[in-house]
């Protein structure tokens, strides 16, 4: 069992205007085996959120903490982070030229357990993870995320979260991009990595359609920089019917 | 997000199209075989840095390598026993111009040439066949020094050879490779000076009916290095396959000119450089120029530079250059890229548990992998991965 706990998170960026502050006082606790959905609307800070709790040196924490488990996640480096059971799968995935899909695997596994997975399971797991996701088994002779199309990119993400096994998984717009067929395949992945490791998820999505497939404990609409209401999976139907209009109107 | 700052891929170039770029190193209408080529010294006056050939090149630092005066100091060689077909001699500086493949084509080499005190030569019998690679370390022991060597392979004769330059010196160098019809050689230069070492070298290797060459560049130490390598592909069928590995540092200006001259028909040649650059003040040119000549008909070459720059303030030139005389070609092409290995990268790695020096290994291994599995020689294969982390851990060392 592992809590997530954000407190009055204030968050800013420097931009060519000036300091920018883009996060505004955010509360959020999240457990394990809980799917905590984020959703609003574009530029209303959740993309800044998922990076800030990953440690993005483009983010400024202005004030606020983040603790996992009691354990001040703010002090830690970004390897640090992801060492003490924090994922964070990216909207943009980064190519990697050079390093092959399955030495980056063998090196993250490596680096978060400290110490080399043994050979003979890990193949095991590789692949049949990656059979589960419909990656062909070419897949990790290639370089990560090079020449990826955008649905290659978010199983390769996702096949990361159910190979290093975290605490507490972040998906920063998993789903957006993804043809239906795509999405299935993503959304099944992570119900499988939930009900087998019981990790905590922080679900960030500009779309409610992801959420046919994922149904999350919690809904929260974030609005301005902070989470504006919340609720539960209801929430995001009324969302799908209204839109975020309301939201935007009173802001 | 990887940021290629620059990048040229003519797959497949036609002799239509002018293939000068941006910084086109040879000027229009002039080919680039047209360069002088002379022992004498008259023919190449002092190099200011204006020169074409000369304009990337760390000028001040190579100075002493243009004065006309003898030196006092010399590499000190060591050399396994030779086995049977393979002789190494003294030649006079006289004997050694005429059986020099061709004159040299800077002033540093005619110095090089001039005031070697005599030259030495690295013969193979026709049709031996060495299966042990034939090693030779140059060390200096900080002297200026001056060297002259011929590598001549006699016909259907199989050799690898390689030459380690270690220590420090003051050097410059004219190369003369003939591997005669038929014959195949491997021929290693690897640079692994000291940080003070400044050294510039001429390599000349002209191919006779179906020779092949298999020459490998690695510079990793030295303050300033320049190598200047020409391939004469004279004979019919002959083959060329140049690779060249670079890890510039802080401080470092390496610099790699190549030439491939197809001047009969029925040739190839491939030529694949990669660099590394970290530091602040890194330095690398890559200067590749491909002649296909008019008589050169189903020539295959293609040229490959690429670059990865792993922190801020390092800079890496490439500049390839394809001049095509005829068309009835089978291939002709190069690709140029200089990539940068960003924060975001970085981010992306960290993010999965990688540290960040590991990170670095991780990306710098990757970029190399298959380029050292090109040089043919295990035992430098082996060594050369360490050495190369080894750079990365000194970048490191200074960024604390």
């Amino acid at each position: 069992m592992s809590t997530l706990v954000i407190t009055d998170l204030h968050v800013s960026v420097e931009t060519p205007e000036g300091t920018k502050e883009i996060l505004r006082g955010v509360d959020l606790t999240i457990d394990s085996g809980h799917v905590h959905a984020i959703m609003g609307p574009n530029g209303s800070g959740k993309s800044t959120l998922a990076y800030s709790i990953a440690g993005h040196p483009k983010y400024t924490i202005t004030s606020g903490t983040v603790t996992l488990d009691g354990e001040d996640v703010l002090e830690m480096s970004v390897d640090e982070r992801a060492k003490a059971g924090i994922f964070l799968a990216m909207q943009y995935p980064v190519e990697v030229p050079g390093v092959s899909v399955s030495n980056f695997l063998r090196t993250a596994k490596t680096a978060i357990d400290g110490e080399a997975p043994k050979l003979r399971t890990w193949v095991k797991d590789v692949k049949s993870s990656m059979a589960d996701l419909r990656m062909d088994s070419s897949f990790a002779e290639r370089n990560v995320n090079e020449g990826f199309s955008g649905g290659e990119k978010k199983r390769h993400e996702i096949l990361q979260m159910e190979l290093l096994q975290p605490k507490i998984a972040i998906l920063d717009e998993t789903d957006s991009g993804l043809d239906v067929d795509a999405l299935r395949i993503v959304s099944e992945g992570v119900n499988r990595v939930k009900d087998k490791t019981n990790v905590g998820v922080l679900l960030i999505t500009h779309y409610t359609r992801i959420l046919n497939y994922i149904t999350p404990d919690f809904v929260h609409v974030f609005v301005d920089g902070r989470v504006a209401e919340q609720g539960g999976p209801e929430l995001a139907e009324r969302l799908e019917a209204e839109g975020y209009d309301r939201y935007l109107t009173k802001a | 997000m990887t940021t290629t700052d620059l990048t040229t891929d003519h797959s497949r170039a036609t002799a239509d199209e002018a293939h000068s770029h941006g910084l086109a190193s040879t000027p229009p209408n002039s080919s680039r075989a047209d360069r002088d080529k002379s022992f004498d010294l008259d023919v190449f006056p002092v190099p200011s840095g204006r020169e074409e050939q000369w304009r990337f090149s760390a000028v001040r630092d190579l100075a002493p390598l243009f004065v006309d005066q003898p030196v006092e100091g010399s590499l000190a060689w060591s050399i396994d026993a030779l086995p049977a077909g393979v002789r190494l001699t003294e030649v006079s500086v006289a004997d050694a111009r005429e059986r020099s493949v061709s004159a040299p084509g800077d002033r540093a080499s005619a110095i090089a040439a001039a005031h070697s005190g005599g030259a030495r030569a690295l013969t193979v019998a026709p049709g031996s066949v060495i299966e042990k690679p034939i090693t030779i370390t140059m060390h200096g022991d900080g002297s200026e020094a001056r060297g002259h060597l011929l590598v001549e392979i006699g016909a259907n004769a199989e050799v690898s050879v390689v030459i380690e330059r270690t220590g420090s010196a003051t050097y410059s160098e004219f190369i003369s490779v003939d591997v005669g019809q038929n014959a195949g050689l491997n021929l290693v230069l690897l640079q692994t000076w000291e940080d003070d070492a400044v050294h510039s070298g001429e390599v000349h290797a002209k191919l006779s009916r179906d020779a092949r060459l298999r020459g490998s560049v690695v510079t990793l130490g030295g303050k300033v290095v320049r190598l200047n390598t020409t391939a004469s592909l004279s004979g019919v069928g002959s083959s060329v396959d140049l690779f060249g590995l670079y890890f510039a540092d802080s401080g470092q200006h390496q610099e790699h000119q190549l030439f491939v001259d197809h001047m009969v028909p029925n040739c190839r040649s491939r030529v694949t450089y990669k660099g590394a650059l970290a530091g602040a003040s890194a330095r690398t040119v890559w200067i590749g120029d491909v002649l296909i000549r008019k008589e050169a008909e189903g020539t295959d070459t293609y040229e490959l530079n690429r670059n990865l720059v792993l922190t801020d303030g390092a800079r890496a030139d490439s500049v390839p250059n394809l001049e095509i005389e005829t068309g009835l070609i089978d291939g002709a092409g190069h690709a140029s890229a200089t990539g940068r290995f960003d924060e975001e990268q970085m981010f992306y790695l960290r993010s999965r548990g990688i540290s960040e020096s590991e990170a670095r290994k991780l990306v710098v291994r990757g970029f190399f992998a298959d380029l050292i599995q090109e040089i043919g020689v295990p035992e430098v294969e082996k060594g050369l991965m360490n050495a190369i982390e080894l750079e990365l851990d000194m970048v490191e060392a200074d960024d604390e």
